[in-house]
């Protein structure tokens, strides 16, 4: 029997291009230098302090964390121009992107540290805040990949996101019920994501277009609304909001404990999404169709798998998510409803899904990492370091910018996605 | 005893066209049945009626004596029915078990993948089959002969008992399509039948034990292996005596015409596909590079006409340093270039015959004075060469896109080869026509050679390049690994090489041996 297994391997030569890799040591070699520039402006025996536990919290206390600013500055900046030195002249292989991560939290870290030095930050609060702005962004990526990962690219996630919020607070502060806002904001959602379905999956409008067109339509109905009832008549703009959920013992862990389980029910809900998703998807029957539909839907069609209906499911199920993405910021947080209050948020959500290529663990790293430089930003406008406070609100998505240049490769998007399927 | 498969009077009708005209079919149990006709004849219409893709206008399907009714592949899939479709319906980023599976998964817990039971499955079915395969590979990674194994498989795992085999080789070196044959002569031993479609004379001789053969939609004849021969065949599938071998003398190769030295070539996705390549091509010589596709042809195919440069090495053409010029400098050099993806990037398609046909040179006289394009002129270029040419089109002002895929080969053909040109650059110049346009374009290349042109022709179909070529380039993996002149290669020597043998292993080539096979 002469059945031969040749395969062919295509010779890789994604080796690091020379240029790739000096430039990535520069790169780190500068951040190095930054540290220096914030140890130059510290004084030995200065000391930042950390409070690690969030304000008004009891539960999950930690000691503060002292840092003596000098010394640690002295040495991060070391060994930052050391590696980045190693990564000129020899480069770190596929190693790489891994150190070039390290470097730039080192930088953070370092930035923080300066910034705080003799005085104190309560850096278990800024990561609690991060998280809390994390939410929207981490929903609206889940429906991202929800919608995407079946072939149909969502943009209207933002229109999405801004309609639920609104009707959450609308139908919330009506019946004076939050349960009942959140259902409404959910079932808001899902009508828009209908029509985005019946246009994009039954019509085969452009998805993009279909998507802009939903998402122009919110911005107008919700501020109209907005405008004509709920700023005129406050009690119809008046919900009550998602109390903190203490969870019984995991509550008092420190640190972890204020970070994740002793919050609002929005990360809750987040957290098992994350988990849920990511299971369904790559280890359950439904996943595996989904994708396949995403991927090559001729081929699940070939294989008796009904296109139509996977997609219009997906889609449904992406309005759902971005619904309680709204929903959260009327009844997850402000408890009223502003116009454009989703300020961009669904659609640094979509970025957040590219960054994680198209997984949902991945668009959970990128959320927190978007809601970690709000939280930084803030925070450190506050605390006062003498940099103007636009410079404070840039220099985060800098270092995201350089993170998603140098650390995410090609990313893999769902083969047909964004490709309305034409049955013969 | 009852036939495990009955059509009959399937009738489709597209708009405009009848494409299938009361096909009755019979397949019997443990047999090969090959469908054999042109492109456009009506075979894949008709296996997509089968396998529930189309609906039929008219006509009844039977399995084993019952009737059934085929509303979607899932009712074909039900009756037993499988298809492996010409373009693999296998989702490159999943795995092979994952392929597999998709859309007969086998569950636990409720909804959870057992991924492990069905790569059990797969092992016992490629055992029982010979179909090597790793469950666990991912399908992107494997060979497009493992592949289809993979296709098969799909099949074999939904238990299916009527196989349709769409155009199975189009995409196989001579290697894997043997190894396929040997495949299916064990899935019908095992009881299996399977339809083979295909219009290529010898495959159907080798493997079928009937042949139907349609033409225009309509059954125009049944035969078996034994009391056919190819020109019978030919004959039966184009209406028309068909002249199989194409007659050239031997070349007489004048100076060279194009130098190609050391080549480095990076494809889009900046990976190298053309890995130093040197060779020469001389005035009045056909120089034939094979290779399966994907092994850098498209690529070195692009340099040389100028779309895209390399990453070193030099290309000179009549002498002169071309490797970074444009593709306007290297036309004008007189350089014709019939692309690989002829709609793409041969033709525009919107656009009528008659533009078309001076897309090459509609910025000088005659088409143009000054800054005005001569319509008329051109108008009157494009009747000449509908003529000259014999391209089939109602009139040079209909759009490229409405002509049948041969004649819109004919008109970059008319384009290319009506002006003087000293390099003829041809790839994959008869992939998808039929047997008569096919004939037409060989003949064309060989007067062009005649009037001592210098030609590079590219082609995946072995048979087309042993029967037009006076040297052949083998290309593996982005190198030429041995150029052979014509009348020392043989088939298998060339089919090893092409499959990544080194020339010592694959033996050197008798001579004599050379069989002339057909490109049918």
């Amino acid at each position: 029997m002469a059945t031969s297994t040749i395969v062919i391997h295509r010779k890789k030569v994604e080796v690091i291009s020379p240029t790739r890799q000096r430039a990535t040591g520069i790169i780190e070699i500068l951040l190095g230098v930054l540290i220096f520039l914030f140890f130059r402006r510290t004084e030995p025996g200065m000391v930042a302090r950390f409070v690690m536990t969030p304000g008004g919290l009891d539960r999950g206390a930690a000691p503060d964390w002292l840092i003596p600013a000098y010394s640690t500055l002295l040495v991060l900046a070391i060994l930052t121009v050391i590696l980045g030195l190693v990564q000129v002249w020899r480069g770190f292989g596929r190693w790489m992107n891994l150190v070039l991560s390290v470097v730039v939290g080192l930088t953070v870290f370092s930035f923080l540290t300066w910034a705080t030095a003799g005085k104190s930050l309560n850096l278990v609060g800024m990561l609690s805040a991060a998280i809390l702005l994390g939410v929207p962004i981490i929903l609206g990526a889940f429906s991202g990949v929800l919608s995407e990962r079946a072939g149909v690219v969502n943009i209207a996630i933002e229109g999405m996101m801004l309609m639920a919020a609104m009707v959450g607070a609308l139908v919330g502060s009506v019946t004076k019920n939050m349960w009942v806002g959140l259902l409404a904001a959910m079932l808001s959602s899902m009508l828009l994501a209908l029509i985005h379905g019946v246009l994009s999956i039954h019509y085969k409008i452009n998805q993009i277009i279909s998507g802009t067109v939903i998402n122009i339509f919110s911005a107008g109905l919700s501020s109209y609304l907005s405008a004509k009832f709920l700023q005129t008549y406050q009690q119809l703009n008046n919900p009550p909001i998602f109390p903190r959920i203490p969870i019984p013992l995991l509550a008092d862990i420190p640190v972890i404990g204020p970070l994740f389980f002793n919050t609002n029910l929005f990360v809750y809900i987040m957290l098992i999404s994350l988990i849920v998703i990511q299971v369904a998807l790559f280890s359950t029957r439904w996943g595996l169709r989904l994708r396949a539909v995403g991927e090559h839907p001729k081929a699940a069609d070939t294989l008796g798998i009904n296109v139509f209906a996977t997609r219009y499911m997906a889609v449904l199920l992406s309005g759902l998510m971005a619904g309680i993405g709204g929903a959260f910021f009327t009844l997850g947080s402000v408890g009223r409803f502003d116009e454009m209050m989703t300020a961009g948020k669904g659609f640094i959500g979509l970025a957040a899904m590219i960054f994680g290529n198209w997984t949902p663990l991945g668009a959970f790293g990128a959320g927190l990492l978007f809601g970690f430089a709000d939280s930084v930003a803030t925070k450190l406008t506050i605390l006062g370091t003498g940099i103007p406070t636009q410079f404070m609100a840039m220099a985060p998505y800098i270092v995201t910018m350089i993170v998603l240049a140098g650390v995410v490769g090609r990313g893999q998007m769902p083969a047909a996605d964004g490709t309305p399927y034409e049955k013969e | 005893m009852t036939p495990v498969l009955q059509l009959k009077g399937i009738t489709k009708r597209f708009p405009g066209v009848l494409a299938n005209d009361h096909i009755d079919l019979t397949l019997n149990e443990g047999e090969i049945l090959a469908l054999l006709g042109e492109n456009g004849a009506g075979k894949s219409t008709l296996m997509n009626i089968l396998y529930g893709l189309y609906q039929p206008d008219e006509g009844e399907i039977y399995v084993r004596g019952q009737k059934i009714t085929v509303h979607s592949p899932l009712d074909a899939i039900r009756a037993g029915i499988g298809m492996v479709h010409q373009h693999f319906m296998l989702i490159p980023v999943f795995t092979v078990t994952e392929n597999v599976m998709l859309g007969a998964e086998t569950v636990r817990m409720g909804d959870f993948l057992d991924r492990e039971k069905t790569a059990q499955r797969i092992r016992e079915i490629s055992e029982r089959y010979h179909l090597e395969v790793d469950p666990y590979a991912y399908v992107r990674d494997l060979p497009v002969g493992v592949q289809q194994r993979v296709e098969i498989i799909k099949l074999l795992f939904r238990e299916a008992d009527i196989l349709i085999f769409d155009e199975p080789t189009a995409v196989l070196t001579p290697q894997e399509a043997d190894e396929l044959f040997v495949i299916m002569r064990e899935l019908v031993k095992q009881g299996k039948s399977i339809i083979f479609i295909t219009h290529k004379l010898r495959e159907v001789l080798e493997i079928s034990d009937r042949i139907m053969v349609i033409r225009r939609g309509k059954v125009v004849g049944e035969t078996t292996p034994a009391e056919a021969d190819k020109a019978k065949l030919a004959e039966m599938m184009v209406g028309r005596t068909v002249r199989l071998e194409v007659e050239k003398e031997i070349a007489k190769a004048g100076e060279v015409v194009l130098e190609v030295r050391d080549l480095v070539v990076a494809d889009a996705q900046k990976q190298i596909t053309v890995d130093g390549v040197s060779f020469d091509v001389r005035a009045g010589e056909i120089l034939g590079v094979a290779g399966v596709q994907g092994n850098g042809q498209t690529e070195l195919v692009e340099a040389v006409t100028g779309l895209r440069h390399p990453i070193s090495g030099t290309i000179r053409l009549l002498g002169e340093d071309v490797t970074h010029a444009t593709p306007r400098k290297i036309t004008e050099l007189g350089c014709a270039h019939v692309p690989e993806d002829r709609q793409r990037d041969g033709l525009v398609l919107t656009f009528p015959v008659s533009d078309n046909i001076a897309l090459c040179t509609y910025y000088k006289p005659p088409f143009a004075r000054g800054i005005r394009i001569q319509e008329q002129e051109i108008l009157k270029t494009a009747e000449k060469l509908i003529q000259d040419f014999d391209i089939r089109t109602p009139g040079p002002l209909v759009n490229v896109g409405n002509l049948s895929g041969g004649n819109q080969q004919k008109v970059i053909v008319a384009r290319e080869f009506s002006r003087p040109i000293r390099l003829l650059v041809a790839s994959q110049p008869t992939r998808g026509l039929d047997v008569g346009s096919i004939e037409y374009i060989h003949k064309r290349i060989v007067e062009k050679r005649d009037e001592g042109c210098a030609v590079l022709l590219v082609s995946s179909e072995l048979d087309e390049i042993m029967e037009l070529s006076d040297r052949i380039a083998v290309m593996y993996r982005g190198k030429i690994v041995a150029i052979v002149p014509a009348e020392q290669a043989t088939k298998n020597y060339i089919g090893l090489l092409m499959a990544g043998v080194s020339p010592e292993q694959a033996g050197a080539p008798q001579v004599g041996e050379r069989v002339v096979e057909s490109t049918l």
